[in-house]
């Protein structure tokens, strides 16, 4: 393994991880300010890839494509907590995950109707597409680049829009004391619906940027779904900063451990063993973190306060 | 009446008679339909009826941990999936008898459920539900990359196991009598749980966990005891999942199968076990019925959940229940 290699997997690595914080930052919010298990959060990230595609057809601008789409998913998270989930608010978690299960049985299939089943694929934007040498002998995409900075961008705006902003001072507050904020006069149906909009535009902001390199096809959000749900449980629900460290966490264990599994493997078995045993040791990995951090903390690394 | 019978639901009581009605019901049900399905040569019922036997008795398995223990667990297929694959793999080294197929399908689901249950019944609420589910995914991708046993495409079985010696699940009625007496065990066995000592222990649990630990009472023992119990009965409905299709894959892993469980339990009611099986009876005759009408059924039967969620809920045994009690109070008595 060269040092050029380690360095590829680690970019891939961060770019899985700002992928993931994207779509776990609008859970855990949703989670923690609204005590609600949102299974069709996964969706929302594949309705913002379809909607790309479509809107890219229409108007052949990727930029303008992006802005369409994260309008579009805005109003889709809006609608469905209007329409549905302000519903379940207080129920019971299991009645939570009936009602979005319901609602990713219907979607993909509604996508495979309007969309048809085929992968569909967007392409990168003619300025962002190529590669670039970072060193000597390592040519990276610059699109997966722009995933990581653009991540990285969102992630220092959440900061300062959840801690040194009115809104955001409300929604820190609501997580704990949601009762006590409706109390001081604020609409708490209101800013539910706010979180839970602007949640489901990043993971659809997620669903864009990846879908130049993965193909566009119906499902598609519910794996990453699981390893967002991995990545609020490890950094603690209803925690930013949390979602944000774990979700670097788990992108670079995964994606390191799958490249060299089979590698480190060898050094202690035979070749064929470690062959055979590598990938199913490092598809692992992630769900075996996450059993030890919980072991050591039942709620977290970082649990948000008074839950 | 026994004490223990009565913690369940007071003799006389709508919901005791009901108790005793509707599993009887079921069960004769499923005893005459073979006859019935021979008879109009709809033999396709016995397959398809078969299938809901055996999710039922997986759906009798979480149903224990839903509706009596009150944890959400959403790994359920996980424990189905490993009884299929112990079957599976012994069978592709060529011990294709179910005098070790069964209990190799039984212990292996039962030990994967003692090491993670010491870990999930650690944490509680949310994080329950998400560590069970992530265990689930966890096997679900381990299955994946067993190349030497199939990968993602999965394993075919050449034939279904032997009981000692003998070719008793060849048969198609036979088959459907053994998951019969296998569901009826089940049954028979959750219900003598739930009404004994520690199932108290675990509704005790339920209501307030607090309680039952100043009481004495290690709860979390009772509840890894029972979450033990639980992923060995899906173990065995995946051993018998394996022989009915004469196939394991990953997909039996699925979080979507673990949602569909869940799902069949809900649909039916929790907390009666009877109501497992009606749910998954439910679920299993309509998606095979709207898979007929439209290959696009889950549009239908998504909002439809969507619907039972917000307007019905303790499901069809709750609604038979309330139509029961109006009919009653409309009758006067």
């Amino acid at each position: 393994m060269s040092l050029t290699f380690l360095i590829v997997q680690t970019l891939n690595g961060l770019q899985l991880g700002v992928l993931l914080f994207l779509i776990a930052a609008g859970l855990t919010l949703v989670f923690g300010v609204m005590d609600f298990i949102n299974l069709a959060h996964g969706v929302q990230y594949m309705l913002g890839a379809y909607f790309a595609v479509t809107f890219y057809s229409l108007t052949g601008n990727f930029l303008l494509a992006l802005l369409l789409a994260l309008a579009a998913t805005l109003v889709f998270g809006t609608v469905l907590e209007f329409l549905i989930f302000r519903h379940l608010y207080g129920r019971d978690h299991l009645d939570h995950v009936i009602a979005t299960f319901g609602i990713i049985l219907f979607l993909n299939s509604a996508v495979k109707i309007v969309w048809g089943a085929a992968p569909l694929s967007l392409p990168i934007p003619e300025v962002l597409s190529g590669s670039v040498l970072l060193m000597d002998g390592l040519l990276y995409p610059v699109w997966r680049l722009v995933i990581i900075g653009s991540g990285l961008a969102v992630a220092v705006l959440l900061y300062v829009f959840v801690n040194h902003t009115r809104i955001g001072m409300l929604v820190r507050a609501g997580s704990t004391h949601a009762p006590m904020v409706a109390a001081l006069g604020v609409n708490i149906g209101r800013l539910f619906t706010l979180v839970f909009g602007f949640g489901a535009m990043l993971a659809g902001f997620a669903g864009v940027m990846i879908a130049p390199i993965l193909s566009v096809e119906p499902g598609m959000g519910d794996t990453i779904l699981i390893l967002a749900f991995v990545v609020i449980v490890i950094g603690g629900v209803g925690s930013i900063r949390g979602a944000f460290i774990a979700a670097l966490l788990i992108g670079l264990v995964d994606t390191l451990g799958r490249s060299f599994a089979v590698d480190i493997l060898r050094l202690v078995m035979a070749p064929s063993p470690a062959r055979t045993v590598g990938p199913a040791l490092a598809s692992m990995l992630i769900y075996l973190l996450m059993a030890v951090v919980l072991y050591l903390r039942p709620t977290g690394l970082f649990p948000a306060r008074g839950r | 009446m026994t004490p223990a019978t009565a913690a369940v639901a007071a003799p006389g009581t709508q919901s005791f008679r009901l108790g005793i009605i509707i599993p009887a019901l079921i069960f004769a049900l499923l005893a005459v339909l073979p006859a019935a399905a021979l008879a109009t040569a709809h033999d396709y019922l016995l397959d398809l009826f078969t299938r809901v036997m055996i999710f039922s008795v997986a759906a009798c398995a979480l149903d224990l941990l839903l509706g009596y223990a009150a944890l959400v667990t959403f790994g359920q297929a996980a424990f189905v999936g490993l009884g299929a694959y112990a079957v599976g793999i012994l069978a592709s080294h060529g011990i294709g008898d179910a005098l070790i197929a069964l209990p190799a399908a039984l212990a292996v689901a039962g030990l994967f459920a003692f090491v993670t249950g010491i870990v999930c019944l650690r944490t509680k609420g949310v994080y329950f539900i998400m560590i069970t589910l992530a265990f689930g995914q966890m096997t679900f991708f381990t299955a994946s990359a067993l190349a030497p046993y199939g990968g993602d495409d999965g394993l075919t079985i050449a034939s279904r196991s032997t009981i000692a010696g003998l070719r008793l699940l060849d048969s198609p009625l036979s088959f459907y009598y053994v998951a019969l007496a296998c569901l009826l065990v089940t049954f028979l066995f959750c219900r003598m749980l739930v009404v004994s000592r520690f199932g108290r222990v675990l509704r005790g649990a339920k209501e307030n966990p607090v309680r039952m630990t100043t009481l004495g009472y290690a709860v979390y023992r009772f509840q890894l005891a029972a979450y033990v119990v639980a992923g060995m009965i899906s173990g065995l409905a995946g051993f018998l999942l394996a022989n009915a299709t004469e196939f394991v894959s990953p997909a039996y892993m699925s979080w979507q199968r673990s949602g569909e469980l869940i799902i069949m339990v809900l649909l039916g009611g929790m907390g009666t076990l009877y109501g497992a099986i009606v749910g998954t009876a439910a679920y299993l005759l309509t998606e095979e019925w709207l898979s007929g009408v439209t290959e696009h059924w889950k549009v239908i039967f998504g909002p439809a959940l969507v619907l039972i969620v917000v307007f019905a809920r303790g499901g069809l045994i709750g609604a038979v229940g309330a139509v029961a009690e109006s009919a009653r109070r409309w009758r006067g008595d």
